[in-house]
């Protein structure tokens, strides 16, 4: 459905009428299945014409069957995966719309637990039905268009289309419509608002599953005077609708909500570090609130479609290739339908095959394909052009991070774009590291700072002091912007990661291991085409050339981080030193003191030795000023490119516009979780909150007042007005005890 | 004799010691007066530092000493370990209390005011300390009052004076009579003894065997034995009888490199507390056995030899490298024992009969006065 908004959305209102299916090699929607087969009869002659209405047929149950048959490859394997894949494929279609209609997304998610026919809800961690709603603020959809997007499997495809495009992580939302559908009965609620129309449509809606076909149950229309939000019924529910443009789809399920590893909330998470540009706000069913602030107000290049590199086809491929072109002439095909193939190339490829350039492509069959594939992946074609590439560069990967993960040193590397079996691809690092409180960890001793009286640690027995936290880091992969979440261990980038040397950049590691310490390792991998190790899409490939870029992509954020560590340790061990000094002279001074039987003026003892020991550490501190200039401490004044590092006086390197401008804060300032006033907001007393919010549609960055206490979060406004919150409030009337006070914890 | 006690050490009163440890004090305040970094020159104790002395035949401690800073942050911990120990070994002085190292461990052993970080975290850090002074301040263990484990018995025509005790070790039963650590005279006096020589045993097995076979009435011996590597108490005991009752030391120990070390411990002294050899070390001492050729002389089957391994041919190369086993009948000795590739325990004379080493072995080596020295 994603490529349908592909086709309709682009730009808003004006969405030309697509003929569904023309680029989609495995649609069933083709000509001979609408045709009403003939009546059953035991006896007929067998002929052509029935075999193919039959194979029709067969394919028609086949999309229904599918689904049913085989949910794990589409994602909704278990009740705790679906719930994840649901908010997955809406989320990737919201980014997708509203980057292709260049409006920078703003996203709600909002997970509710469903209503239970009156009776009271079940809490969240044992609730078994939800209602996933998503909103956002995209171009929004064309009417007709509505049931297609939402409620028709295989519609549309980038299957076939070389482009860099979220896609390939399931067959989209329409899968999470059927499998609510499926588990449930409960339609797809959907409303959409196009700019310049007033009209709001609010749409509920299921799909066929024999014929493939949406169909309406209701639909609603609403006007919206511009700027005033209106009141809407939404899924048995009163809402308000706020937003000039955007869609919003409500999909009830059978789920399982799980915190932690493989939440909802670490997807969103891992998305808005991905997507910097976006602002998202995820609303758990327990009614804490988390946002998830714009880091980066540019939108990524759109990237453009490429042709297939001749290396990078399978001989199947070129046939069907072969078999859809519109040229008359083979040469003709190989230079208008591959890139990088000129004519005299084509004549060349041809003569090298032993074929007829002026041969039909659609007689290319047998040996002769062969014969062409073989010449083609000899011949010498230059690499494919990379810019059709759209990596997420080296300030938005630093702004994702910033904005998202507390930590000391972040820093970014994207390497320029290289090329495997025929494919572009572009590898992306980052690495934050610390826990953001200015403790560098790992590497120097535990550090003892200095505490007040009242709160001295309880002092340790033998054995004890050996404990030391051994956390590893975690690695956070993507492709084309989406997070991996699953089969870490199957991936190449993870294992380039296990396989990269850490030690020597001043990280702990054991064999075979990840990096150890507050750390947090960002892979992307940008792609026309992403090389999964198999059909649940989660793992990349062990390619060579992608191994080799993930290995210099690491290496290369590795030694800066090496050199700020070095840097840190080396200012933290003259702290230590001279705290080290301090904390013995107290003890050698008393214990002087008792030898001595009392004669003796501990005090002034220690005076002395105090004045001592600054002179010692001072001399030696000056000289290490000194040296900066030159010698070893140049390399570590050094300004590490592509950084930011925290200092006691704030961030510093390179930080993100936004964030200099003060116009996002950091999770470093104020932890982004709060708890939403969920219960206020909702019901009858909502209606200030609602207007409130209503009043800065889009994406207003100052209508946060509900926030304004939270020490100067920058919160996005909520979307979709009250639409959940109403759905919180008005359907169950209760939502209080999301107020726990619980602070969501960014590690 | 007269001789041999002026060699001792004189022992040193309370007042003396405590004036040493005060020392330590006041060293800390007058460098502090003068802006300087308290310091403690400790001499190191290690093989790079002792020497053998060949005229004296003991090994002895180099002049090497390393500095302890305070405000260095490699030794600035164990500086003001060093001070707190100190501090401990006062008060025993000042209480006129005996104690062991474990108590000086538990003694010194407290959280740092506002930290999480211990003055001491096991009792290895506080253990060389104690060694660390009583070699700066050419103290006694005995001086200092701190005591190693008791770990030594003794039986023989002896009497001692233990603690105000008279103690007859002609008739402490089998087990004998424990040997303290601290033997000095004053805490251990000998009031009497008869015996014609001393007999160090290196395990307990013959030990017992001897004492139910009362070896030592026929032959008119003291029994010791410290259970393995001789403890500072029984080496102590031992130097004494010979030296004031001159009476000749053997050592017998089993047929293996780690038999030949402790011997050469009692009689040259050890590298750990080279410092201590003055006192210690027995250069008279014999080794009377099991050497290399008693299996045969004694005739000991092969089957009851064990094959050397790997660690026990390095141990031995590693003996044959020591100064002061240069004398030929040495280096034959461990050569012949790497040639056979094979080592004896004293157990396996039982192989004869259970009384063979009261009965045979022992009396025919007396007799044919067949040690190394």
């Amino acid at each position: 459905m994603r490529d349908l908004r592909d086709k309709t959305a682009a730009g808003g209102a004006a969405a030309a009428a697509v003929s569904p299916g023309a680029d989609a090699g495995i649609t069933p929607a083709r000509g001979g299945r609408s045709e009403v087969p003939p009546p059953p009869s035991r006896i007929r002659r067998p002929d052509g014409r029935i075999a193919h209405e039959m194979a029709a047929r067969q394919r028609d149950i086949s999309v229904a069957e599918f689904f049913q048959k085989n949910r794990h490859l589409l994602g909704f394997d278990s009740p705790r995966k679906a719930l994840l894949t649901a908010v997955k494929e809406a989320v990737d279609n919201s980014l997708d719309a509203c980057e292709e209609a260049g409006i920078l997304p703003d996203i709600e998610v909002r997970i509710d637990v469903a209503a239970n026919n009156g009776g009271p809800l079940p809490p969240p961690s044992q609730a078994d039905r939800f209602v996933v709603t998503v909103t956002d603020n995209g171009p929004g959809i064309p009417k007709k268009n509505i049931g297609k997007v939402f409620a028709k499997l295989l519609y549309g495809s980038k299957f076939h289309r070389l482009r860099m495009s979220r896609g390939q992580q399931g067959i989209g939302i329409s899968a999470a419509g059927m499998y609510g559908q499926l588990t449930t009965g409960k339609p797809t609620c959907v409303v959409t608002k196009i700019a310049g129309d007033p009209v709001v449509h609010v749409i509920e809606l299921s799909i066929d599953a024999k014929r493939n076909e949406p169909v309406e149950h209701e639909t609603r229309q609403y006007r919206m005077e511009p700027g005033k939000p209106v009141e809407i019924s939404f899924d048995h529910r009163k809402a308000v609708w706020a937003l000039e443009h955007g869609t919003c789809v409500s999909i009830e399920l059978v789920g399982k909500f799980q915190k932690g590893r493989g939440s909802v909330e670490e997807y969103l998470e891992l998305t808005a570090i991905a997507n910097p540009h976006a602002a998202i706000t995820y609303v758990a069913p327990d009614g804490e609130k988390r946002v998830f602030p714009r880091g980066d107000d540019r939108l990524p290049d759109p990237p453009r479609e490429i042709k297939p590199h001749p290396k990078g086809i399978e001989l199947g491929t070129l046939l069907k290739m072969a078999q859809d072109t519109k040229s008359h002439w083979l040469s003709g095909f190989l230079s208008s339908d591959f890139c990088r193939i000129s004519p005299r190339l084509a004549e060349e490829i041809c003569k090298a095959a032993g074929l007829n350039p002026r041969m039909r492509p659609r007689d290319l069959v047998g040996q002769d394909a062969e014969a062409l594939y073989k010449a083609l992946q000899n011949a010498k074609v230059i690499s494919p052009p990379t810019d059709c590439l759209s990596p997420i560069g080296e300030k938005a990967i630093l702004a994702g991070l910033v904005k998202t993960i507390k930590a000391d040193f972040y820093t970014a590397v994207s390497r320029p774009p290289k090329v495997y079996r025929g494919n572009p691809f572009a590898i992306e690092v980052g690495i934050a590291y610390g826990k953001g409180d200015g403790d560098a960890g790992g590497g120097a001793e535990t550090t003892q700072p200095e505490l007040l009286e009242e709160d001295a640690p309880e002092a340790r027995a033998e054995g004890e002091e050996d404990e030391e936290e051994t956390e590893l880091a975690r690695v956070i992969r993507f492709a084309n912007r989406v997070p991996l979440i699953y089969q870490q261990s199957a991936c190449a980038m993870y294992k380039t990661v296990l396989k990269t040397n850490w030690r020597q950049y001043g990280v702990a590691q054991s064999r075979g291991a990840p990096p150890q310490g507050p750390m947090t390792i960002f892979i992307h991998m940008a792609s026309v085409w992403v090389p999964f190790t198999s059909e649940a899409k989660e793992a990349v490939a062990e390619y060579d050339e992608i191994v080799d870029e993930v290995k210099l992509a690491l290496r290369e954020c590795g030694r800066r981080l090496g050199i700020w560590m070095r840097k840190r340790q080396h200012a933290r061990a003259e702290i230590e030193r001279r705290s080290t000094f301090q904390r013995y002279i107290e003890e050698v001074a008393e214990a002087c003191k008792r030898i001595k039987s009392g004669k003796l003026d501990a005090e002034r003892l220690k005076k002395m030795l105090e004045k001592i020991a600054e002179k010692v550490t001072g001399g030696e501190e000056t000289d290490r000023i000194l040296n900066a200039g030159r010698g070893p401490g140049a390399e570590e004044e050094e300004r590490l490119e592509h950084s930011v590092e925290r200092t006691a006086e704030g961030l510093k390197g390179e930080v993100p516009a936004m964030l200099a401008a003060g116009m996002m804060a950091t999770v470093g300032d104020a932890e982004t979780s709060v708890v939403e006033e969920t219960a206020s907001a909702g019901g009858n007393a909502g209606a200030a909150s609602r207007t409130d919010r209503g009043a800065s549609p889009g994406r207003g960055r100052g209508g946060a007042g509900a926030h304004a206490g939270r020490s100067g979060t920058a919160v996005q406004p909520c979307l979709f007005g009250g639409a959940g919150q109403s759905a919180m409030g008005g359907a169950t009337g209760k939502a209080q005890k999301g107020q726990s006070g619980k602070r969501l914890r960014n590690r | 004799m007269v001789a041999t006690r002026q060699m001792r050490p004189r022992r040193r009163t309370s007042a003396e010691v405590q004036k040493l440890l005060e020392g330590l004090a006041d060293s800390v305040v007058t460098a502090a007066r003068n802006g300087e970094v308290p310091s403690f020159d400790i001499p190191v104790r290690t093989l790079s530092n002792v020497s053998f002395n060949k005229k004296k035949r003991i090994i002895e401690l180099g002049k090497n000493t390393t500095e302890r800073r305070f405000f260095d942050l490699g030794t600035a911990k164990k500086f003001m370990q060093t001070v707190l120990v100190a501090d401990a070994l006062m008060s025993l002085q000042r209480e006129q209390v005996t104690t062991s190292l474990r108590e000086i461990y538990y003694r010194t052993k407290h959280t740092i005011k506002g930290t999480s970080e211990n003055t001491f975290d096991d009792q290895d850090e506080s253990d060389p300390i104690i060694e660390d002074l009583e070699v700066t301040l050419s103290l006694l263990r005995e001086e200092l009052r701190v005591r190693a484990k008791s770990w030594g018995t003794i039986i023989g025509p002896i009497t001692l004076v233990d603690a105000g005790d008279t103690v007859d070790c002609t008739r402490q039963g089998i087990g004998g009579k424990t040997v303290p650590s601290i033997v000095e005279p004053g805490y251990v006096d000998i009031k009497r003894c008869t015996a014609d020589f001393v007999l160090m045993v290196e395990k307990d097995t013959q030990f017992s065997r001897l004492s139910e076979d009362k070896f030592w009435k026929r032959h008119n011996c003291i029994l010791l034995t410290g259970n393995g590597q001789a403890p500072r108490g029984v080496r102590r005991l031992a130097r004494r009888l010979h030296d004031e009752w001159n009476l000749p030391v053997y050592v017998l120990m089993d047929n293996d490199p780690w038999g030949y070390y402790i011997y050469s411990v009692i009689k040259q002294g050890s590298i750990s507390l080279a410092f201590e050899s003055q006192r210690l070390a027995i250069p008279d001492a014999k080794f009377i056995g099991l050497s290399s050729a008693d299996p045969e002389k004694y005739g000991l089957p092969r089957n009851v030899g064990i094959k050397l391994n790997d660690t026990d041919i390095r141990r031995a190369r590693e003996v044959a490298g020591y100064e002061w086993f240069q004398k030929k009948e040495w280096q034959d000795e461990i050569k012949q024992m790497l040639r056979s590739g094979l080592k004896y325990e004293l157990d396996a004379l039982a192989h004869k009969n259970f009384r063979f080493l009261t009965t045979d072995y022992l009396p025919r080596k007396l007799k044919e006065k067949d040690w190394l020295d």
